[in-house]
């Protein structure tokens, strides 16, 4: 019998028993759902890490020499940290000598960072980040600015106290009211708002507009940092190439300048985009090793779950594998018609599955800020593992089938 | 003329643990192309054997089986199942329809093992169904059909490979006195169009619409006569 006439054939069969084929392709269907929602929503998290968190936390083609890693995503042991935290932090001159040494092209920009209360006529916005830095920062963020401009290096020079704002701070902190010119107070100490940087989106849900920039060197650069100390120098090169050189080059500066011998280890650190996405890029791997052994478990239960069925569905119809032999057919199309009608079976549950893997990877889509983007390839899996389990689950049954005697067969109930 | 089926010294054991019992002992029977032969005999005489024989869907023991001009007795599985889709037409005592097929899907089976197009299928098992007079019945179901009705089904299925016997299992067994008799006439003109039948039966008056009676007792031929001469 051709192969399209026997999945004709299997299509009446299952469809004139809906509800017992529905149950049997369950496991299938729960298997390959898994497979493509996981996939999916790994996928879109990948995404997510690397255009946005790992991009607008640190930037690309950037990098910044810290004391130790401020954006970390997994679990550092205690003795980890502590050791982090005895490192010398880097300081003013760390930073001057660091970029006058640096022979590849980049743009720097001494940075310190802290959460603050802000303040304007008795009304205030806890946890703004308020970021001291120098004018080069603006370029190296890519920030554009809605309205008035940024702070100039004569500024930083003059250790003015002089503001840039988020959009969102500006929106709450004076609504309805031009921000330009207007004083607001941090720490007890009066700042001018000089400009309004474009509104950044979420991250995660957060806003990424709650922020205030000012010159590192202003008054109040106490609050954030101590005096002469940084939390980071940030470097922007403009290519990867030029990235890696100038890290080859911060590090030896910073060794020869911490007189570390060549045994000790960096009592420093370079953070780079990439770098944060080392600990979520474990995660996606261990996910994507330990889905295949997820998807094999319902896929083997499901395979089971069919192949009882049709074991069950060969017992049932014995009269018809008598008959059926009896007019003509051989045992290689018993056979068949057996293994078909399994594959079938199994592969409209992974049809189905993906159809609901690629449902709930939207459905998270909708619910959360996580992208999940749908892999062609899964959905190529998950049509062959349906097909396959199909052949495989029915195989063992159809031989039972095709190895019928026709006479017992025929006189069966 | 040498005969369709001819079978010389035909026996058939079966081992039932340490039992043998032999259904079979030393047939010999010769039947004719275009003949009307029923095979009798009580329970336990060996005629359910006989008739599997015949159908190729069991093998001898021990005897030859020339069926057509073939030797049929040693044949594999996948043979056999050839022979019984090209030159055997079965009808059943309780019809053996598939239940949840139309009667013209039914009556297409033996054509798809035949390995017939689609079209070819279909127009030959209509032309079947009209026949035996169930032209307007082909999309039917076969409980949505009377037991004559099915039994119509199943002898045109029989005769849609044009099989050189139509090999028939207590015809009318499961059937009314009335209906019989329809089956009766529709086997009568079968055979008068010049189809070779074999019709197993235990009920006389069925038996004596044949036109040679084969009675078997305990394996063996105890008689074998003709009641009338065939229809030319």
């Amino acid at each position: 019998m051709p192969l399209f006439e026997a999945v004709g054939l299997a299509f009446r069969t299952i469809r004139s028993q809906k509800l017992k084929s529905f149950f049997s392709l369950i496991g299938v269907l729960i298997g390959v759902t898994f497979l493509i929602a996981v996939v999916s929503i790994v996928q879109g998290m990948n995404r997510y890490m690397v255009d946005r968190f790992a991009n607008t936390l640190v930037g690309a083609n950037t990098f910044e020499l810290r004391q130790r890693p401020s954006i970390v995503t997994g679990n550092v042991p205690d003795e980890v940290w502590l050791a982090w935290r005895r490192r010398p932090r880097i300081s003013y001159d760390d930073a001057d000598y660091v970029r006058e040494r640096i022979r590849t092209p980049a743009t720097f920009a001494k940075f310190c960072q802290d959460r603050v209360a802000v303040s304007y006529e008795g009304k205030v916005a806890k946890d703004i980040d308020l970021v001291g830095t120098e004018e080069s920062y603006f370029d190296i963020r890519n920030y554009q600015l809605t309205a008035g401009r940024a702070f100039t290096a004569q500024e930083v020079q003059a250790s003015l106290p002089v503001l840039v704002v988020g959009s969102e701070l500006a929106e709450k902190l004076l609504p309805g009211v031009d921000p330009l010119g207007k004083v607001v107070h941090i720490g007890g100490l009066p700042y001018r708002i000089i400009g309004v940087v474009t509104k950044q989106g979420t991250l995660f849900g957060l806003s990424l507009d709650k922020f205030a920039i000012m010159p590192f060197s202003a008054q109040g650069r106490r609050l954030i940092c101590p005096i002469n100390i940084l939390d980071a120098l940030i470097v922007r090169t403009q290519d990867p190439t030029h990235m890696n050189l100038a890290m080859g080059e911060t590090e030896a500066v910073m060794r020869s300048l911490r007189r570390l011998k060549p045994w000790q280890e960096n009592n420093f650190y370079l953070q780079t985009a990439e770098g944060a996405l080392g600990t979520w890029e474990k995660i996606s791997k261990i996910l994507f090793l330990a889905l295949p052994g997820l998807v094999a478990i319902s896929l083997v239960v499901g395979g089971i779950v069919i192949m009882n069925i049709m074991l069950m569905a060969v017992s049932e119809r014995t009269r018809e594998v008598g008959i059926r032999k009896a007019l003509g057919a051989r045992r290689s199309d018993i056979l068949a018609q057996f293994v078909v009608e399994s594959a079938t079976l199994s592969s409209i549950g992974a049809l189905l599955g993906i159809g609901f893997g690629i449902l709930l990877a939207f459905a998270v889509k909708a619910l959360t800020p996580l992208p999940a983007a749908v892999a062609p390839w899964s959905v190529g899996i998950g049509v062959l593992l349906g097909v396959t389990v199909g052949v495989a689950a029915g195989v063992y049954p159809a031989s039972r089938a095709s190895r019928l005697d026709p006479i017992v067969a025929l006189r069966a109930e | 003329m040498s005969g369709i089926i001819r079978i010389h010294d035909l026996a058939r054991e079966y081992r039932m643990g340490e039992e043998r019992i032999l259904a079979l002992r030393g047939v010999s029977l010769e039947i004719h192309r275009n003949e009307y032969v029923a095979i009798m005999g009580p329970s336990g005489s060996g005629k359910s054997t006989m008739m599997n024989i015949l159908g190729c869907l069991d093998t001898p023991s021990g005897g030859e089986y020339w069926l057509n001009g073939q030797e049929v007795s040693q044949l594999s599985d996948d043979a056999l199942a050839r022979v019984r889709n090209r030159e055997i037409g079965f009808v059943f005592q309780t019809f053996n329809l598939l239940p949840r097929a139309t009667a013209l899907h039914n009556v297409e089976l033996p054509l798809v093992y035949a390995g017939l197009r689609a079209r070819e299928r279909r127009a030959r098992a209509e032309a079947a169904l009209d026949q035996v007079g169930l032209g307007q019945r082909m999309h039917h179901r076969p409980n949505e059909l009377s037991g004559g009705q099915r039994q119509r089904v199943a002898i045109a299925r029989a005769l849609v490979n044009r099989p050189s016997i139509l090999l028939a299992d207590e015809p009318t067994g499961n059937l009314d006195s009335v209906t019989s008799e329809e089956i009766m006439q529709v086997f009568g003109e079968l055979h008068a169009d010049g189809q070779t039948i074999i019709m197993v039966t235990h009920e006389s008056d069925i038996a004596a619409h044949a036109a040679r009676v084969v009675v078997l007792r305990d394996g063996q031929v105890e008689s074998d006569r003709l009641q009338r001469e065939a229809a030319a």
